[in-house]
């Protein structure tokens, strides 16, 4: 009971053993419930059947797996960002911001430079990464050098990013008629690798192996390198840290740096799937950011986590498209899945009940 | 009704211990009741029983004969047992009476009636001569003080069973003189007092009676006057424990560590004195120099300057003949110093990392932990085993235990393990035995002098007199900020090193 919390500011989501994958489960459990009373009330008829293609809509055909697995792609990568952020107890909220004009630097590279030819599309999301790691660098220059909540500087640097993307798509890349981003070239898709052939008809491409792979790096990034035993140490106490000689500074932006650079893979991931996704000049933050604090809390700001996370967070939005056959608005829809995912990122919460319970029970002796 | 409150039998299991083995605490009205055990030892727990915190798997609990269940702290104060924890409760912005009146506010129509409060804490102050000025900041008072404060929020909700939570730890040696007669005046008063410590000499001063835990286990209640101090620490251990420290004589060879002149501004008010002002040590090979003081007078910055924590505003820092005043705390870390911190939550440990990357937290670094980067987890592990068992750290997992849920006794020898075993030049251990046990100590001041004997430097800041006195091979006092007295302890009585602490004294030969 003596053990004091740390007064280092925020609490950092973490995996710490089983308690973390099954409270995820039972947080998932739920905000399904939630979303099927909700169902209920908008049309009690027709209620189970809505709710079965929420459930059973992903796995319908290959073609929705092959969409689960395309939509899974850019938040898991945006998941990821926050997540790595948070193990060094950073908020990044900016993940969004990151997105964009990480999709910027890809689609830039993607329509201008053709002569680059097969290698056009590992260049482009090379590009969304230093964009988006660039974006991220100065919450992560401010935080480190003045102390600026990162909280503050990456809203900001969102609808920066934002106003910033829309003025440069205007001035470089942009094709009136549709106000939008000019189509990239074809060399700059990610390749298929053949599982347009395994999931017909759906968007699937590379994409989701790098998505895949990025994890894993994070993973071991964070678990099995003194790079990541400082970023987490510094996360967990950097009182400790400092006085373990690892710079406190240099922690801040690397973590920030890193956690850009992954929202802005995840814009490049999107915007050169080959799926007909353009930058449309709007005045709208991208969403994948935001659905990337979901994707992190639920996934327990674990690599893997968010892995499964962002795949489950797709799963349900494939399947809710499908609830149209059971005659719901296409808004209730939208309520149900934000329910669904709401509720879902509760994980953490359901976690604290889960180690309480377990402390109740008996647990720490002073 | 003989007793005002008694446990009976109390058993609690947490998974894979008995933290209660049927211990029977039975408490008489008016008396001061110690409450010895070491570190896990089980009292935290029985207290906690008491407070409603835990439900016991078996056994009673008797208050006034009859039977209570306790189910939280809030019930614990309604049957008027209070207790002073060891880290206070207070709200730092709020003066003396708000702290004492929080949460019993006495109001008419939703106004605060301050007055009739404060008549009460004025009344309470000098019935106990707690001598506690009610309009104060908690901010702007003393650690004795402030846990006077604690003591008046207790006797503000009229409790009569008072737990004292090693009250002394933070006290200065006048301080505990006064806590002691507060104590025996509560007692006087018909209060009855559980006191839990760990510290002897303080059972013998003020305790009536004692009952002793051992392992979860009760081994036994005595009347304190009917035993000795060793006699008692036989008990708690469950073997003789050397209370001495043994060393040898030992002329002491070349500097280690030089402070020249260093001066620490207080940053944060610019008008009061300097925190640390031209302040110069030496320490010698194989030769441990004791800083002693009161806490406040620039021991801290004096520490965070040596180890880089904080920059020094004038001075030099000299190791080993060379000059680390501009240098990183890294470049010092691994030049030879190591440092047992003060704040073991806060600089010691990481306590969400397991205790083998705490082990190497000043180490991974290095090519024997790492290459290229990757941590090299076999080492790591083998190394953490490896001093596990050296220094008998004892926790749930071993090397993959969580560090938060070790108790204070066996972080505490983490870090000792850690910062001994780097083989430093210069060993700087502040407050090294602050919360631990006689055996712990016993074991914590062996290191130390094992690590003198080697050869090494040591450099400790203690503010307990007794460990001073113990310890040191020579003496500095501090006393804001400037060192008052350069001493030998055989050439002083622990009474003239409280004058010096209190600044009332100083040293010509400085």
């Amino acid at each position: 009971m003596k053990t004091r919390k740390e007064k280092t500011g925020f609490r950092i989501p973490d995996l710490s053993r089983a308690a973390g994958p099954i409270s995820s489960i039972v947080a998932i459990a739920v905000g399904l419930m939630i979303g099927f009373i909700i169902l209920l009330i908008s049309n009690p008829a027709r209620a189970l059947e809505g709710f079965a293609w929420i459930i059973g809509g992903g796995i319908n055909s290959a073609k929705d797996l092959g969409n689960v697995l395309y939509y899974a792609t850019p938040i898991i990568m945006t998941g990821l960002s926050v997540a790595f952020a948070f193990r060094t107890s950073l908020f990044n909220i900016g993940a969004s911001g990151q997105f964009i004009v990480g999709a910027l630097g890809a689609v830039l590279v993607g329509v201008k430079c053709t002569f680059l030819g097969s290698f056009q599309w590992v260049v482009g999301l090379l590009a969304a990464m230093v964009f988006g790691a660039v974006w991220a660098l100065i919450p992560g220059l401010l935080k480190a050098y003045n102390n600026v909540n990162e909280v503050i500087s990456c809203i900001m640097t969102n609808y920066i990013g934002m106003y910033l993307v829309n003025w440069i798509v205007k001035s470089t890349v942009y094709h009136q008629l549709t106000n939008r981003s000019l189509p990239v070239a074809n060399e700059a898709n990610i390749p298929k690798l053949g599982l347009d052939k395994l999931f017909p008809g759906s968007s699937i491409n590379g994409g989701f192996i790098i998505a895949v792979l990025i994890c894993i790096f994070a993973y071991i990034l964070l678990n099995k390198t003194t790079f990541g035993f400082e970023l987490k140490a510094c996360g967990y106490n950097r009182f400790a840290s400092r006085y373990a000689g690892i710079s406190e500074k240099r922690s801040i932006i690397m973590a920030m740096v890193i956690s850009g650079a992954m929202a802005g893979i995840g814009g490049g991931l999107l915007y050169l799937a080959g799926s007909g996704k353009y930058i449309n000049v709007e005045d709208v933050l991208a969403p994948e950011g935001f659905t990337g604090i979901s994707v992190a809390l639920l996934g327990m700001s674990h690599p893997i986590g968010t892995l499964f996370a962002g795949l489950f967070i797709a799963y349900i939005t494939v399947g809710g498209s499908y609830m149209q056959l059971a005659g719901f608005v296409p808004e209730i829809i939208d309520i149900i899945t934000a329910t669904v995912i709401y509720f879902a990122a509760f994980a953490l919460i359901m976690r604290n009940l889960l180690q309480r319970f377990r402390l109740r029970k008996g647990g720490e002796r002073t | 009704m003989e007793y005002i409150i008694e446990m009976r039998d109390i058993v609690k299991d947490f998974p894979g211990i008995r933290a209660n083995d049927h211990v029977t605490l039975q408490v008489r009205k008016g008396e001061i009741h110690a409450l010895l055990g070491e570190n896990g030892a089980g009292k935290s727990t029985l207290m906690s029983i008491l407070f409603g915190m835990y439900k016991p798997d078996s056994g009673s609990i008797l208050l006034r004969g009859k039977e209570v269940h306790i189910s939280g702290p809030r019930m614990a104060n309604e049957l008027g047992i209070g207790m002073v924890h060891q880290h206070f409760m207070l709200v730092h912005n709020f003066t003396v009476l708000q702290n004492i009146i929080l949460g019993v506010e006495t109001t008419q129509n939703g106004f605060l009636k301050m007055d009739e409060a404060r008549k009460k804490v004025v009344a309470l102050s000098e019935k106990y001569g707690l001598k506690v000025d009610p309009d104060a900041l908690i901010s702007e008072i003393t650690v004795g003080m402030q846990q006077r404060v604690e003591i008046l929020k207790m006797l503000y909700r009229e409790n009569d069973i008072l737990i004292f939570d090693e009250p002394t730890a933070v006290l200065t040696p006048q301080e505990i003189d006064e806590l002691m007669d507060i104590m025996k005046g509560l007692a006087a008063e018909g209060k009855s007092i559980i006191f839990i410590t760990h510290k002897l000499e303080e059972i013998k001063r003020v305790a009536d009676r004692c009952t002793v835990l051992r392992m979860g286990k009760c081994i036994g209640t005595v009347n304190v006057a009917d035993v000795t101090v060793e006699e008692l620490s036989e008990m708690m251990v469950g073997r003789k424990v050397i209370l001495k420290v043994e060393k040898q004589e030992k002329e002491p060879g070349r500097p280690v560590l030089e402070v020249r002149n260093l001066t620490i501004r207080d940053h944060k008010s610019k008008s009061r004195k300097n925190k640390v002002h031209n302040l110069s040590l030496t320490v010698r090979e194989g030769e441990i120099v004791c800083i002693a003081g009161v806490d406040g007078n620039g021991q801290s910055e004096l520490v965070q300057a040596i180890t880089g924590l904080i920059p020094a505003d004038e001075g030099q820092i000299i190791l080993k003949g060379e000059d680390v005043t501009k240098k990183s705390i890294r470049y010092r870390n691994t030049h030879g110093l190591s440092h047992i911190p003060e704040d073991r939550h806060k600089y010691g440990l990481v306590l969400d990392y397991n205790l083998a990357e705490n082990l190497v937290l000043m180490e991974y670094f290095e090519p024997r932990f790492q290459s290229r980067g990757f941590l090299k987890q076999k080492e790591i592990t083998a190394y953490a085993e490896k001093l596990i068992s050296q220094f008998d750290i004892r926790s749930s997992e071993g090397a993959r235990t969580r560090v938060r849920s070790m108790s204070g006794g066996n972080q505490q020898k983490a870090i000792a393990a850690r910062e001994i075993s780097r083989n430093p030049d210069l060993l700087l251990a502040v407050q090294p035995t602050r919360g631990l046990d006689v055996g712990a100590i016993e074991y914590m001041h062996g290191q130390i002098v094992k690590a003198r004997d080697s050869g090494k430097a040591v450099l400790v800041v203690s503010f307990e007199l007794s460990e001073v006195m113990n310890l040191a091979d020579r003496i500095l006092v501090m006393y804001e900020g400037e060192i008052v007295a350069n001493v030998k302890p055989s050439e002083v009585t622990e009474k003239e090193l409280g004058l010096y602490m209190a600044g009332s004294k100083r040293s010509e030969a400085v």
